[in-house]
């Protein structure tokens, strides 16, 4: 990437990235794909986040799925750690808590492919703003 | 297997304070099945949606109908009317107090919701070793903005304007300080991102660091702008290896963007940042400590004035602000010093992170508006304590702050109140403490803390908080007095008011703060020498109760010391004089015969 | 001056702005206790780390007790210095203080001249409130040839590290650790052997506790007099004459010459003589270098390297031998006074008493801890027999003396003995700073022109600046003349030497701030400058008192190299009289 030179250019390139333009792994999914953000802060490795994302990678790849896997900091839910959230094209994305490979075979198998969700979901119990 | 169509999300936190989850998913998997439909519409259990003040809710996904103050019984209905029928029941939709109106989705009931993410804003969203992700959510649009449509002062004036005060613990109007900093001219002069976030059990620094580290940059280039400064330092603990990794990558792409260094997109205006890193010093998070240390001297703290704003880093003007705060700074830019005033109380405007730990059942960090009530954070939010058991204390303001209680519960926080209330803000920690731990203990652990971390440069520091902590292990091994009550809190009155620097200041703040709320358990200590929440290991006896115990010898088995001894069968007995009160023989006893006394 | 005014326990005062609120005080005679914070006025050295927190004062409107001793005054301030709250406070400090200080006050080498001391007496402090659980912060030993270090007793007020790191620029002392276990130490906490220490004392000399204090060595003097066979020769330094009474009570500045000659005398010594011999023996040797040097240098020999640097204090050497080891032939190799005492002492003197050198011991008393060190080093001894065997400070003697029973104040004032006892003005003013340049300068002038120099006191050399400079006419020779004393001053002529920035012809330095009347070994001055200055005017008025005032006139000097030496800077001269000097690396620290 080049160096951005003006308030335009960084307005556009923020513009082009949302529209879909310039390709971006953590973009809302287009459909039949699914977007995996792995939250990992000190707290998410720390429980195993790690592994987490790293059977993620292996097994979307081994069974098919299209899709990314993001890695990112923590949504602060120590008790849960760690968490992930998934989002499937056209719905809102679902925060899974206390998730090992077992429970993201689980997740892979019963969420993203047949969009049945499982116990232990955290819902958004937050409001946020946006920039 | 087919898709299920339709999910019914109940919240069911197991500990939630409202505790009907369970009863309603068991309800509505029953009506299920009576209309046979148990393989079309799936009942799972969700934690807390942040809705208490309606719960409890059941959410119908994916299309989001939302049902407020839902009980088992209304299960029949949500099954033959909205899953059978399609129709909504309107009894269960939420109410808008103000219009009277129903709300039938989530995004209308979300103000509803007790927490507000603005620090948070991106935590667990962007990807933080990416600067283009961080773009599209919005990173340096406040950057570009201040540079190319705003002098420093009217920048200034914004943030004055925001009411937001230091996160760091002091309060301070981070507006005014940016603008004594300015004021001060100079050759030189440096931004100071404090990141040496000491508090024991804080974290919020790291993970907005480890999640969202543009942020931080961005501000620290705005308040270079506005200060006149083109130096920024992060003075990071360099135990924060990830938060180190993630701010190095974060800082080389910005450069690589244009966004730091020379010549900010093609502005003229020219801001680095540079990483120093802290040993991990409490004392440090002290900003004339950490100037010190970023020198590469003894991280001890001097008398101010002057103030960093006048002689700081290297005896040129400095501004030294915390991440939290620094975090807060691009939503005010972009969304106006009135939409950030308009959140919070009085005097303390915006939001703040709090770490929620200790006995509360959603452990982690928690971001709301001030003014959020105690009991909101840890009832609702929190979702209570674990076990059922009884709230006794909230320590706030880690070990500078105090224990608040019950009478306390229903403060609106904020900086100010928090103060009356005696505690304090500080970083933003929060523990809570139930029925079994001790207050004696607790001042106890905080000034083992303040005793470890003292510089040592002030005598009342260096020596005060010591003799306060053996008062404290004294009164706790049961042979304080009464006298010792006294002295303790003259010790503390006194240390409070000579220390040089605000560890000292208010590292007794524990010790004042039991002592006012919890006289009883003090009293209970040197009078009957006696611990009511059985803590103190001196004082306690663990007691084999005879018409409970089977004579199982699980306890004799488990007991490290052979202190218990009875036959097969018959009640057992602990030698005292052996015990050496491991608890090993209370957690292994499956019979509760064996008791703390 | 903008000045403010501001109330102080009622009483209203102006001030300067700027003025701390203790110096106010002060002004309106209310005396605010202040134990950490330390002072020399007219050295502009201060320490105000507002660490001891004894010293604090209600300010209204403010939150917390303020530290006066750093709080300076504001227009309109209102502060009251014995509120009960004050009171309060201050006391249970100081409790906090002594509660982790050492009992031991009757057995403590600082007992009666404890700042600490003297501060629980002043606060009335009767008991220390649970002594009985305290832990107290204890420390390992550490005893170098000079200092021992006794850090149990350390209040950490930090004027050691202070005087060691800003003014005498060493760096040897630094605080170590946190909290309760913070101490001043070397760095890593090893031994000030293991350190760049110079022993030049200056923590010693501002020490309120017993947590520095010197190697006593009196006990080997006691038993060198107790022993029959054994000839004990004493020599006295000049600044020790402007100090001792003040540890008998005397006012500073007295003069003690004739009844410090009687107690020695009293005390057993065979024969009381007086470094201020061997100090204008120095003059002879160091001026002649000089003009040697000098003559070369205009001739064009690139092997003289000017300026020359003066030699006769070892705190000093230590000093360049450490950091400036590369310049380490630009000082004059003469030996210091008192090792040149102890040569001539057992060889000439010896030879002449036809006694044994190894039945001779020579007793050092000087101002300095430095030369505790120095008379240690090895290339001062011949055989393994030290030139000089022990060096006790004036602090020692005058406890020696006391201890003898002796009535000091009562004593009949007596002379030096001779031969080497006798000594011009020019070798007193060597105490004080400035004082060696000036009487090099009265020499070097007479020896160089051939004329006789009509002015003797050099006023422009003298005074209590840090850095001096001084041009003198040598019969249309400019001699530019530099004078630094404290290390850190000592430091910038260095660097410009090292840079070949230097002008100066001539260089006089000396480790101690007021040169040794402000020694490592003196009594203490507690911050007092005046005390230093007053010692500084007894040098002159001795000087000035003398009959004889420029060293090539003592007649005992002109014999000396009569009968024994042959020429200033003769080859026998240089044998006795001249030294070398080496690197001191730093040494690899295995903790003990």
């Amino acid at each position: 990437m080049k160096t951005l030179k003006s308030t335009d250019e960084l307005v556009k390139l923020r513009e082009d990235i949302l529209s879909g333009k310039r390709p971006s792994d953590n973009s809302y999914p287009a459909p039949g794909r699914v977007r995996i953000r792995v939250h990992m802060g000190t707290s998410g490795i720390a429980s195993g986040a790690l592994d987490v994302y790293n059977f993620l990678v292996t097994e979307l790849e081994k069974r098919n799925i299209s899709g990314t896997v993001i890695r990112t900091g923590d949504m602060g839910y120590s008790f849960a750690e760690p968490t992930i959230e998934v989002t499937r094209a056209g719905e809102e994305p679902v925060v899974f808590g206390n998730v090992d490979t077992f429970r993201a075979d689980e997740i892979i198998e019963k969420f993203i492919k047949n969009g049945e969700l499982t116990d232990g979901i955290i819902p958004a119990n937050f409001r946020t703003i946006t920039i | 297997m087919s898709e299920k169509i339709i999910k019914l999300m109940v919240c069911s936190g197991k500990n939630c304070s409202r505790k009907q989850g369970d009863d309603i998913t068991d309800a509505l998997k029953l009506e299920l099945e009576a209309v046979s439909l148990e393989n079309k519409v799936q009942v799972v259990r969700t934690a807390c949606f942040g809705l208490c003040n309606a719960g409890p809710v059941v959410k119908v996904w994916p299309e989001g109908t939302i049902y407020t103050g839902v009980s088992p019984d209304d299960a029949a209905e949500i099954v033959n009317e909205h899953i059978l029928k399609g129709r909504k029941v309107e009894r269960l939709l939420y109410t808008d107090p103000a219009t009277g109106k129903k709300i039938p989705d989530e995004k209308s009931l979300t103000s509803l919701k007790k927490q507000l993410r603005i620090v948070l804003r991106n935590c667990g969203i962007t990807d933080p070793e990416n600067v283009e992700d961080a773009i599209a959510h919005g990173a340096y649009l406040a950057l570009a903005k201040v540079l190319t449509e705003m002098q420093p002062e009217d920048a200034i004036k914004i943030i004055k304007d925001s009411g937001l005060r230091g996160r760091g613990g002091g309060g301070f109007p981070t507006g005014l300080k940016w603008e004594i900093a300015r004021k001060n001219q100079s050759d030189e002069k440096y931004v100071v991102c404090n990141a040496d976030e000491g508090d024991p059990g804080a974290f919020m620094d790291r993970s907005v660091l480890e999640g969202d580290p543009h942020a931080v940059l961005e501000a620290m280039a705005i308040c270079g702008y506005c200060i006149g400064s083109s130096n920024g330092l992060i003075y990071i603990r360099a135990e924060y290896p990830l938060a180190v990794q993630r701010l190095k990558i974060a800082i080389t792409q910005a450069r690589e963007y244009g966004l730091l260094g020379k010549n900010i997109i093609g502005t003229g205006f020219d801001f680095d940042i540079e990483i120093r890193y802290g040993a991990g010093a409490f004392v440090c998070g002290e900003e004339t400590a950490l100037i010190h240390s970023m020198e590469g001297l003894r991280g001890e703290p001097t008398v101010k004035p002057p103030y960093p704003a006048q002689s700081g880093f290297r005896g040129k003007p400095t501004n030294v602000n915390n991440v939290e705060t620094f975090a807060c700074v691009s939503p005010i830019i972009l969304k106006g010093a009135d939409w950030f005033s308009s959140i919070g109380t009085q005097k303390s405007k915006g939001t703040k992170v709090f770490a929620l730990a200790g006995k509360v059942n959603n452990v982690g960090l928690i971001e709301v508006p001030m003014g959020t009530t105690l009991r909101e954070v840890i009832f609702e939010i929190g979702g209570g304590l674990p076990k059922d058991k009884k709230f006794k204390a909230v320590q706030t303001g880690g070990p500078s702050g105090g224990c608040l209680t019950e009478k306390h519960l229903d403060t609106p926080i904020d900086f100010d109140n928090l103060v009356a209330a005696g505690s304090m803000m500080g970083s933003g920690g929060m523990i809570v403490m139930d029925e079994v731990d001790c207050m004696v203990a607790v001042a106890k652990y905080y000034l083992d803390f303040t005793v470890e971390e003292s510089c040592g440069k002030c005598a009342p520091c260096r020596i005060g908080n010591k003799r306060l902590h053996e008062l404290l292990e004294h009164i706790s091994k049961g042979h304080g007095t009464r006298a010792d009550l006294d002295r303790l809190r003259n010790m503390s009155v006194v240390i409070k008011d000579t220390s040089l620097c605000g560890l000292g200041q208010s590292s007794p703040n524990p010790v004042l703060s039991t002592l006012d709320n919890f006289m009883d358990e003090y009293i209970a200590h040197v009078d009957a020498k006696k611990c009511p929440a059985g803590k103190c290991r001196d004082l306690m006896q663990y007691l084999i109760v005879k018409e409970n115990c089977v004579g199982c010898t699980a306890c004799a088995r488990v007991c490290p010391v052979n202190a218990i001894s009875g036959e097969r069968k018959e009640p057992h007995l602990i030698n005292q004089s052996v015990c050496i009160k491991c608890g090993a023989c209370y957690e292994k006893c499956k019979f509760d015969a064996i008791i703390i006394q | 001056m903008e000045t403010v005014k501001l109330t102080i326990d009622n009483k209203t005062v102006e001030v300067p702005k700027g003025t701390t609120v203790s110096k106010a005080a002060r002004m309106l005679g209310i005396d605010i206790p202040l134990l950490c914070h330390m002072e020399l006025h007219d050295l502009g050295i201060e320490n105000k780390p507002a660490g001891c927190r004894i010293c604090v004062v209600e300010v209204e409107g403010r939150r917390n007790l303020a530290p006066s001793c750093v709080t300076t005054c504001e227009e309109g301030m209102v502060v009251k210095t014995h509120t009960t709250r004050v009171l309060n406070a201050r006391r249970t400090v100081m409790e906090f203080i002594l509660s982790d200080h050492p009992k031991d006050c009757l057995i403590c080498p600082k007992s009666g001249h404890c700042e600490l001391q003297d501060m629980a007496k002043r606060l009335g402090i009767r008991e220390i409130p649970g002594q009985e659980i305290a832990a107290m912060s204890t420390y390992r030993k550490d005893t170098s040839p000079s200092i021992i270090r006794d850090l149990d007793k350390c209040i950490m007020c930090r004027r050691c590290e202070m005087m060691c790191n800003e003014v005498q620029t060493v760096g040897a002392l630094s605080a170590i650790n946190r909290g309760f276990m913070s101490a001043v130490a070397p760095a890593f906490e090893q031994n000030l052997e293991y350190s760049p220490c110079t022993y030049c004392g200056q923590c010693v000399a501002v020490c309120p506790t017993g947590a520095l204090t010197e190697v006593n060595h009196t006990p080997d003097v006691l038993r060198a007099l107790a022993d029959p066979s054994k000839t004990v020769v004493v020599q006295t330094a000049p600044a020790v004459r402007a100090a001792l009474g003040e540890e008998f009570g005397l006012e500073p500045g007295t003069l003690v010459t004739g009844k410090m000659v009687a107690a020695l005398r009293a005390l057993g010594f065979d024969y009381v003589f007086d470094t201020d011999f061997a100090a204008d023996l120095t003059i002879m040797e160091e001026g002649t270098e000089l003009l040697d040097r000098l003559k070369r240098h205009l001739s064009g020999d690139k092997t003289a390297r000017l300026p020359i640097l003066t030699s006769c204090c070892p705190g000093w050497v230590n000093f360049f031998e450490y950091y400036y080891p590369d310049l380490k032939d630009v000082p004059s190799t003469a030996k210091s006074p008192q090792q040149m005492f102890g040569a001539v002492a057992k060889s000439y003197f010896a030879g002449k008493k036809g006694i044994n050198r190894k039945d001779m011991v020579v007793v050092s008393v000087m101002p300095c801890l430095a030369k505790k060190y120095e008379c240690q080093r090895g290339e001062f001894s011949v055989d393994g027999n030290p030139d000089v065997d022990y060096s006790i400070s004036t602090r020692e003697l005058a406890a020696f003396i006391k201890q003898a029973n002796i009535d000091f104040n009562n004593l009949p004032e007596e002379e030096f003995d001779n031969p080497l006892g006798e000594s011009t003005g020019a070798g007193v003013i060597f105490g004080t700073t400035g004082g060696v340049i000036e009487a090099a300068v009265r020499t070097a002038y007479e020896l160089y022109t051939g004329k006789k120099l009509e002015r003797l006191d050099f006023t422009e050399l003298r005074g209590f600046e840090g850095v001096r400079s001084a041009t003198v006419d040598f019969d249309g020779l400019k001699l530019n003349i530099g004078i630094a004393h404290g290390l850190g001053n000592a430091r910038k002529l260095l660097d410009d030497v090292k840079s070949g920035k230097s002008q100066f012809h001539a260089i006089e330095i000396m480790a101690c701030p007021g040169g040794c009347i402000g020694g490592g070994g003196q009594p203490l001055h507690h911050g007092k400058s005046e005390i230093l200055k007053a010692r500084a005017a007894a040098i002159y008025r001795e000087d000035k008192n003398k009959p004889l005032r420029k060293s090539h006139e003592n007649p005992f000097i002109i014999e000396l190299y009569k009968e024994y030496l042959g020429e200033p800077n003769s080859e026998k001269a240089h044998h006795l009289l001249h030294t070398h000097y080496f690197e001191r690396k730093k040494k690899i620290f295995v903790k003990p």
